[in-house]
């Protein structure tokens, strides 16, 4: 492939001298090559930021070993450094923000694939991708000043009256937490859901419902009993790519989390995530072994997002068969 | 009989309507979004808004000039540095590739493109700051220009892969050879598709605070030249939302606002005249 046999068409042939013709077929070389050079930087990047990312932590991960992953202990002035009210409350946020956005998503996407006209569905699509648009920040702004008083005056003590028997919804309303993180975190998914939903729903042949039609289904039974079952590795694609990105997500969480590092059962206690620690402590860390922590944080979250994202579109490919081209970016 | 008839044509209205009102709840976070930003930052919008500093704590008034100018300058460096690599990969994936490379640098795209933005940060931190000792505007455009690098390879080369093979092999017939092709032909054909992607990658990194946090770092001043701190929308809005005083507040409204509007602004020209426009449908 290192050069083009296009170069040496027949027409050059019968009119251009030797020459020419070399300099031609070197223009493709060049081109061919400047063009892998870029297409090689992005190997390049992702391989030296694995790189840098294991070399760094390299002085928390000799020191801690294993153990970093299930000490409950954050203590940079004593040098203890422990991972597991991070990752505990990346995971709970997340769960959250899944159990919210994985039914509303799949349920507008099932409205917008089967039930909308074309052009109230791509309107709808339209004004989804916008919303998926919206800087995190902004979540995070109205996080803190809108849903944080009413998660306080209203919705909290609302839930501790008449689910306040679960060890779920226990204890003081605070307005900030793992519950609010996990509501704005939510809000946040939704449309990558919808999107990458509607569309595996999309690619389910027609033969299929209008089948079940014709067997006598409703139109709710053709969609939850076929449709449906037929794109479920889609949708659960779907939903590994919304996680992974509710896993990373960074601003608004630590607008609303609390940054308490601490383990509760309770979804109204203030908690931590890995992203939100990471905000607000790297550019204030003092000493190699507070930083390399830190940085081994980071792996952490780079690795579970690597590995979401590589199963997601893997479950996306097999369904719709085109590719990663249909997610949203 | 009739009952079980009657119970499946009820929970098809219901389940039905159920999804409709999914959908609806979802696409109207959007414009309620949009709606109390304008209510609690427009009112504090001013002239002096776009072209004063901050003021001073307990100052009234000030301005974000030096913010507005900063993202301006990130974007910049992220477009100079992104767009490039981007683009050219993009040509190399649809036209030169083999099978093996593509098919890994593809997949690598995807993944770079689903790593988190925060993580990001710290590779800029690691690759410039650390060597340079200090934050800087530098930094922080490395930061975003590596976001932008896969969103625009990937979109430039499904763009050239929708230009239909006639037109290659048109030009092909005329004598020109590989590279004349895909410059003269392939590429002007798929120009608006890659605008788009460019654009909307832009419109993407923004808004993006985390990566920023500690590579452009943040400064009340203006920032001269490339190689200092640098304010920017973002995180500014981002600081005076988590500060303590009432007047950091209002401002953080406005600037959300602005923000907000400049991204919904650049996605939604960009989507309705640019991508509708295209010659070759996108399936």
């Amino acid at each position: 492939m290192a050069t083009s046999p296009n170069a040496a068409t027949p027409a050059d042939l019968t009119w251009s001298p030797r020459a020419l013709l070399r300099r031609m077929r070197s223009a493709d070389e060049i081109a061919h090559l400047v063009t892998f050079v870029a297409a090689a930087t992005l190997l390049l990047i992702t391989v030296l930021l694995v790189y840098q990312l294991w070399v760094l932590s390299a002085e928390a991960r000799t020191k801690f070993g294993w153990s970093f992953f299930v000490t409950k202990i954050w203590d940079p002035v004593a040098g203890d450094f422990g991972a597991l009210p991070f990752i505990y409350g990346t995971l709970v946020t997340s769960a959250v923000a899944l159990v919210i956005a994985v039914p509303l998503g799949v349920g507008g996407a099932i409205f917008l694939a089967e039930l909308a006209p074309p052009k109230l569905s791509s309107s709808l699509t339209f004004v989804s991708d916008l919303l998926a648009a919206v800087p995190s920040v902004i979540y995070g702004l109205l996080g803190v000043f809108l849903l944080v008083p009413i998660m306080r005056t209203t919705v909290q003590p609302a839930l501790k009256k008449t689910l306040g028997f679960l060890p779920l919804f226990q204890g003081p309303a605070y307005g900030i937490g793992f519950l609010t993180a996990g509501i704005v975190l939510a809000v946040m998914i939704v449309p990558f859901v919808l999107s990458v939903s509607r569309e595996v729903l999309l690619a389910v042949a027609r033969d299929q419902r209008e089948a079940a039609l014709a067997l006598g289904a409703t139109k709710w039974e053709s969609t939850w009993k076929v449709v449906v079952p037929a794109a479920r590795i889609g949708i659960f694609g779907s939903v590994f790519l919304a996680l992974a990105r509710a896993l990373g997500e960074t601003m608004a969480v630590t607008m609303v989390v609390g940054n308490n590092p601490r383990i509760a059962a309770s979804l109204f206690s203030p908690g931590y995530s890995i992203a939100a620690v990471l905000a607000n402590e790297f550019s204030e860390a003092t000493g190699n072994l507070y930083l390399s922590a830190l940085i081994e944080l980071g792996l952490v979250l780079f690795l579970l997002t690597f590995v979401l994202n590589g199963l997601a579109r893997i479950l996306i490919v097999v369904t719709t068969a085109r590719g990663s081209g249909v997610l949203p970016t | 009989m009739n009952a079980r008839l009657i119970w499946r044509k009820s929970m098809n209205v219901t389940m039905l309507s159920l999804t409709g009102l999914c959908a609806l709840l979802t696409v109207s976070a959007l414009f309620f979004i949009l709606g109390y930003l304008m209510w609690n930052g427009g009112k504090d919008l001013s002239w002096n808004f776009f072209t004063r500093l901050p003021a001073p704590v307990g100052e009234v008034g000030g301005g974000m000039a030096n913010a507005i100018v900063g993202s301006l300058k990130l974007l910049l460096l992220a477009a100079l540095m992104g767009v490039p690599i981007g683009l050219l990969g993009g040509v190399y994936l649809a036209e030169f590739g083999g099978r093996t490379v593509p098919f890994l640098v593809r997949y690598t795209a995807d993944l770079l493109n689903g790593v988190p933005s925060i993580v990001i940060g710290i590779f800029a931190y690691a690759l410039v700051v650390m060597p340079m000792h200090h934050f800087s505007t530098l930094a922080g455009g490395f930061a975003l220009g590596i976001m932008v690098i896969p969103t625009v390879l990937r979109n430039t080369e499904s763009f050239l892969r929708d230009v239909p093979s006639a037109l290659r092999e048109g030009s092909f017939a005329l004598g020109a050879n590989k590279w004349k092709m895909v410059a003269t032909v392939v590429l002007p054909a798929a120009s608006r598709g890659i605008l788009t992607g460019v654009l909307l990658a832009l419109a993407r990194v923004a808004g993006e605070t985390a990566p920023l946090l500690f590579t452009a770092f943040g400064n009340r001043y203006w920032s001269p030249g490339w190689m200092q701190p640098t304010s920017s929308l973002p995180v500014i809005i981002y600081t005076y939302a988590t500060g303590p005083y009432e007047d950091w507040h209002r401002q953080a409204w406005a600037a959300g606002l602005v923000l907000l509007g400049l991204v919904l602004v650049t996605n939604i020209l960009v989507r309705t005249f640019l991508s509708g426009g295209t010659s070759f449908e996108r399936s």
